[in-house]
């Protein structure tokens, strides 16, 4: 078990530096022109520019300026760890930005996950247990509803019924938890269900496809002729196996999802990673662009690594592999 | 005399499709005595397992139509609550399968897959039901129980498997043991071995045995009776000596036809020509008589059932005795001109 981890981990570290590599190239030598000017913002002055040569290394060789943007992140810089400099449009470091944007963002998709798997896999285990079923084919039809309804669509109408129309919740922004746990949560809850009911619907029916596939294998058979109750061969020994393959799809959504809830936090008004890079795009502000990629790849990778570990914990046969 | 362990009286299982009904089981009765052990053989598709899921009641809601009588110590479980069965199942009756392989779960310990099946009927702790797992482990020879019992099935070898899935079903010393195929998975010399601990531990619980397989042979080694079954219907039943050395079905001859012997003078490899009939609105008459090489016009008639023919032996052919005799040392090895394939 330890020697898998340790072998996953190595690996993992191997795919972050080749993505260290590959960002370096798209963003420092493949596009044509001076680095210093895609750097550097919108207009920048002859000054910034000089600046941006400097932060950045930028008359060395590509080598050592790759040495020097791998040392920066590794070791961070001025404005903390991972060095990912400054914004010259803004004029705002990076780093401290990056924390605090992830922070919310990670809120959105970690609630949102809760979220998704506390509908999906109840929705997703009663459609299997029943098959056909009145309660399988309504919920086949809202998922494929909310499957298909556009999230902005689905962020505004929550917003319009809860927030304008009700009252029951507050409007858009955000409130850290750490400010007012009550007030957080009422923030975020319309957020996480943007988020979630197109997972949940997503996830249903995978664990139902999943828990009907388990429900047939003879291990099933044994546990009904051991005499377990029906409820213990579904939750004990169905979902079980029927939810370990989901995990890894678990991790790669949410990973891809850090740096991909560019509408909802536009339409929720919260200033994540997705506002963040959208931003950045906007002001051709290069360095933002970067950073975002640079730690959703990493965040992925991460991620992946924790569904292994987690998937050699709960399936003894990857462990011997 | 005492009611048998269990008896099945007239037991049909159909299964309605899109297709037609099939007809699994047609009509079957049969009988298991405390310390007994009967062998089932038969083609695959012959309702060997259907018949002892219908007996389980794990034939799945509402997809087979089940009539008849299957009864335990006298009390029909057909009719038996599905509260009532969960405690019989496990308990009462004891149920392994073919692949122990995919028969235990994969991501359990073996130790804890047993000691699930004493919790799911005794009201014991987690150490209590583990010291169990371990006691029944060792009960069917399994060496180094304890560590075994930690380890996941993927570890362990067919055998091994498959002795845990004996242990599981005889840990809470249930009077029935139903092994439906246990040995088909597995090579020869641990097919003997697993055998040989299901009499052993037949002997030493005074558990009724139902031991189904594909092989004559194998069954006739360990059990004391035998019930041929083809396409749903018992053909031939009777003290597996005789059904052995003295076959009357012309599907049973088939049956051992078809095994190599090492015996100079029968040294011949015969299959059954043709396959079984559709269960779906089989024709009138015997069943196997579209395959039967001694067919003829009575054969088409009605269901033939078993007729006992003396000495507990009983078959269910049309055949005149004189003409069996007759037939058998002259034996026709293909299908009559004219029969069905
Ligand atoms: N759920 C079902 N629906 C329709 N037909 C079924 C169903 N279950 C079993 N059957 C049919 O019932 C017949 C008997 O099946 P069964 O599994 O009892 O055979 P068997 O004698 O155990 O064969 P084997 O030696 O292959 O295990 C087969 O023809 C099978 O196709
Ligand atoms: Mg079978």
């Amino acid at each position: 078990m330890s020697r898998y981890i340790l072998r996953r981990l190595l690996w993992t570290i191997a795919v972050v530096l080749l993505v260290t590599l590959v960002t370096f190239v798209i963003f420092y030598v493949l596009p044509s022109g001076d680095p210093a000017l895609r750097f550097a913002g919108k207009q920048p002055t002859p000054q910034v520019l000089a600046q941006v040569r400097r932060d950045l290394g930028l008359n060395h060789n590509v080598v050592i300026q790759y040495l020097l943007y791998l040392k920066r992140l590794v070791l961070g810089d001025s404005h903390g760890w991972p060095g990912l400099g400054f914004s010259y449009s803004t004029g705002a470091a990076i780093t401290p930005q990056l924390w605090q944007r992830a922070q919310i963002t990670l809120q959105l998709v970690l609630g949102g996950a809760v979220l998704w798997m506390l509908i999906g896999i109840p929705i997703g285990v009663i459609s299997a247990m029943k098959p056909r079923s009145l309660f399988d084919r309504a919920s086949l039809v809202t998922g494929l509803v909310f499957i298909s309804t556009p999230v902005f669509w689905l962020g505004l109408m929550l917003l319009w019924l809860f927030w304008s129309t009700l009252g029951w919740l507050p409007g858009t922004g955000f409130v850290a938890f750490t400010n007012n746990p009550v007030q957080w949560a009422q923030h975020m809850i319309m957020p996480w269900f943007t988020l979630a009911l197109l997972f949940a619907a997503i996830y249903a029916r995978i664990i139902r496809a999943n828990m009907l596939d388990t429900l047939g294998e003879d291990y099933i058979r044994t546990a009904r002729a051991k005499g377990l109750r029906e409820r213990r061969v579904i939750t004990h020994h169905a979902l079980r196996a029927s939810i370990v393959p989901v995990i890894t799809l678990l991790a790669i959504d949410i990973g891809t999802l850090i740096g991909g809830t560019v509408i909802i936090e536009s339409i929720f008004n919260l200033q994540g990673l997705g506002n963040w890079v959208l931003e950045g795009a906007l002001n051709q502000d290069l360095p933002v662009t970067l950073a975002v990629t640079l730690i959703v790849t990493i965040a992925v990778s991460m991620l992946s690594l924790l569904a292994d570990i987690a998937y050699a914990y709960l399936d003894p046969r990857v462990r011997f592999k | 005399m005492s009611v048998p362990l269990l008896e099945i009286r007239g037991l049909s299982v159909h299964f309605p499709t899109p297709d037609g009904v099939v007809r699994a089981v047609d009509g079957l009765s049969l009988a298991v005595e405390r310390g007994e052990t009967l062998g089932i053989v038969g083609e695959s598709g012959s309702g060997k397992s259907v018949t002892f899921l219908a007996a389980m009641q794990l034939l799945g809601k509402g997809r087979a139509q089940v009539q008849g009588e299957i009864l335990l110590d006298g009390v029909d479980l057909l009719t038996t609550r599905p509260a009532e069965m969960r405690r019989i199942r496990g308990a009462r009756i004891g149920m392994i399968f073919q692949d122990p392989m995919s028969a235990l779960h994969p991501l359990f310990r073996v130790g804890d897959q047993i000691a699930e099946t004493v919790r799911a009927h005794e009201d014991i702790g987690r150490r209590e039901a583990a010291h169990r797992a371990v006691d029944a482990l060792r009960q069917v020879g399994l060496a180094n129980a304890d560590e075994r019992a930690h380890q996941y099935p993927h570890e362990l070898s067919g055998g091994m498997r498959q002795r845990v899935m004996i242990a599981m079903a005889l840990v809470l010393e249930p009077e029935l043991l139903i092994a439906d195929e246990p040995t088909t998975a597995l090579d020869t010399t641990v097919e003997a071995q697993i055998l040989e601990i299901i009499t052993e531990m037949k002997v030493r619980l005074g558990i009724g045995v139902v031991l189904v397989s594909h092989s004559l042979a194998t069954v006739a080694d360990v059990a004391e009776t035998v019930l041929v079954m083809y396409a749903g219907r018992a053909v031939e039943r009777g003290p597996s000596i005789r059904v052995f050395a003295d076959p009357q079905h012309p599907y049973t001859w088939g049956l051992l036809d078809s095994l190599p012997t090492v015996d100079a003078r029968r040294e011949r490899l015969v299959p059954i020509a043709g396959s079984p009939p559709s269960l779906i609105d089989p024709p009138p008459g015997c069943r196997f008589a579209g395959r039967c090489p001694y067919r003829f016009d009575a054969c088409d008639g009605d269901l033939p059932d078993l007729i006992e023919r003396g000495g507990d032996h009983a078959d269910a052919c049309l055949l005149g005795t004189a003409d069996r005799r007759v037939v058998r040392r002259h034996p026709a090895h293909t299908t009559a001109p004219g029969a069905p394939a």
